[in-house]
């Protein structure tokens, strides 16, 4: 379970302090999954790398199953069960499809089980294992190989980060079935910042972010009607899946 | 005959000869000036030169899939060791040749070796050459290896020079001259690291003279500490050709890297490209890796060692 108290994160920008997470609260419990939605720019993505130790919380605490993790740095709370894919995953020159997979999985995996974990996320894997990390795949290889790297191992909580971007819709119902798998088996905890309705209505709780600040955060049964009513006003939702 | 080594041998051998050197087949082991033991298959003939320190090697166009080892070792610190080595190599032949020189030097003085290369590969031939360098010892001499590699390449030939400076060299200048004939092909991977206070030069030239001539040259290289790295390959289209030259280092520390590919087309035809980048190992591949739980220091060497291989 993951238990977050009063988090606040601060940047100063010519000498002026501005806060981008402002005191928030909230639990996840074992294998929930919390989709975290709002508007651009209202501080998601920035909650996710507090929560993975990109950035350092100013206050507050973050514990993960009884222990408190606040202080850990970014690869002390991946060991301590946090896995994270980026929305943005960065490339490397010279490594392996599969050698980032290895990686991922923290030993060395085989032919075969790489080739599992990319068809996991609608790639035909033989193609893909023997190559680099690097500008010859497209934006949306580079996605799901970014969730493959999460998906190669267990966590305690898996954080995902608009999953859904540059990812085209064939590959993306592939996706969500996945992470219906993984949220049926309850053995890990998903927190998910999408603006998707398809992965919005996957979730047991919606938390809303607006501003650095819980907007709302409840049941799926109780937010979701208030985001489909302010969604025929694109505030959060995607404007394409509404039409 | 079988030779028994000394560990610091079979140590450095370990380091440049990744298939696992063997007196076995076709090989030539040079230790300290001199050639320990040799062996020739039935394809491959290695005899020594009467006129000058060196080898000349004839690979006949039977041979199919052979590997020749001819490493170099130097362990006795103030050696300088300048050899000779001529590769003749027949139409149709496919060999896979690994040379590579390791210095150990445990004194004061400079250890250098200068191995002088050619290669005569004849019609249709496909050769692959692996080279690693490497040095070591507790010595404060100089470790410095400067190789001269000459290629020449007959019609529809093929040539994969795969060279690769490991770690310890203080000062290495290497020179590669290529000539390639019509519809031959040359690829290039060359893999450097430096550290602390090395330098390293390393200049190409590839001429491509015969019609359909290819040429892909790949330089991929990590200065840390204070090292100096300077690389110029030239590509020059005679004919129709074409030919693509790509420079990739990251840089750290105080280290200094030059980069000034340079491609020059003689012909309407020629077609030649390059890029050159050089940069710091990125923060956020740094963070990524970390994510997956490794420490900072864990995660850089992963970048560089697969940025490398």
């Amino acid at each position: 379970m993951l238990e977050v108290k009063n988090l606040t994160f601060k940047v100063n920008e010519n000498g002026v302090e501005r806060s981008i997470v402002k005191n928030i609260s909230f639990h996840v419990d074992d294998g929930e999954m919390l989709v975290i939605t709002g508007p651009n720019g209202g501080g998601k993505s920035t909650l996710a790398k507090v929560l993975i130790g990109i950035e350092a919380a100013d206050e507050g605490q973050i514990i993960l199953d009884g222990e408190d993790i606040t202080s850990y740095d970014i690869n002390h709370r991946a060991n301590a069960g946090i896995g994270f894919a980026f929305q943005q995953p960065p490339r490397f020159k010279g490594m392996t499809v599969s050698r980032l997979l290895s990686l991922a999985a923290g030993r060395q995996l085989k032919e075969s089980e790489c080739c599992s974990l990319l068809s996991r996320v609608g790639l035909c894997a033989q193609e893909y294992i023997k190559r680099e990390v690097d500008s010859t795949l497209s934006g949306g290889e580079m996605k799901r190989i970014e969730i493959a790297t999460v998906l190669a191992k267990r966590h305690k909580l898996c954080i995902f980060d608009e999953p859904e971007a540059g990812i085209d819709l064939w590959s993306f119902s592939m996706l969500i079935q996945q992470f219906e798998k993984i949220h049926n088996r309850k053995e890990e905890s998903l927190i998910l910042i999408s603006h998707q309705e398809r992965i919005i209505r996957m979730a047991d709780r919606i938390m809303v972010i607006e501003d650095g600040k819980i907007g709302t955060l409840g049941e799926k049964e109780e937010i979701l009607p208030q985001l489909l009513d302010k969604g025929d006003s694109c505030t959060c939702m995607n404007c394409e899946e509404r039409a | 005959m079988s030779e028994l080594l000394d560990k610091i041998t079979e140590k450095i051998l370990r380091q440049i000869d990744g298939e696992g050197f063997r007196q076995k087949g076709a090989f030539n082991l040079r230790h300290n000036g001199i050639s320990l033991c040799h062996g020739d298959s039935e394809h491959i003939k290695i005899k020594k030169k009467e006129d000058k320190q060196g080898i000349d090697i004839f690979i006949d166009g039977e041979t199919k899939g052979e590997k020749v080892h001819i490493p170099v070792v130097v362990d006795a610190s103030g050696m300088k060791d300048e050899v000779y080595n001529d590769f003749y190599i027949a139409g149709g032949a496919e060999v896979t040749i690994i040379a590579g020189c390791g210095i150990h030097n445990s004194g004061c003085n400079e250890s250098r070796h200068d191995g002088i290369h050619s290669f005569h590969v004849g019609k249709g031939a496909n050769v692959c050459y692996e080279e690693k360098h490497y040095g070591e010892g507790e010595g404060t001499g100089a470790k410095v290896l400067n190789p001269v590699t000459k290629i020449y390449l007959e019609e529809d030939a093929v040539f994969t020079l795969d060279t690769a400076q490991i770690k310890g060299v203080d000062s290495t200048v290497r020179k590669t001259d290529v000539e390639l004939g019509e519809n031959a092909k040359l690829y290039v991977i060359e893999k450097l690291m430096t550290h602390d206070s090395q330098t390293a030069q390393s200049d190409m030239e590839v001429q491509m003279n015969g019609a359909g001539s290819s040429a892909q040259i790949v330089s991929r290289s990590v200065a840390k500490g204070e090292s100096k790295q300077v690389f110029h390959p030239r590509a020059v289209g005679n004919a129709r050709c074409h030919a693509h030259v790509q420079c990739d280092s990251i840089i750290m520390d105080h280290a200094e890297v030059s980069s000034i590919p340079e491609i020059n087309a003689r012909h309407l035809d020629a077609a030649i490209i390059h890029e050159a980048a050089i940069g710091r190992i990125n923060d956020e591949q740094l963070v990524k890796l970390r994510t997956l739980g490794m420490t900072e220091e864990e995660a850089e060497g992963i970048i560089i060692d697969n940025f490398l291989n």
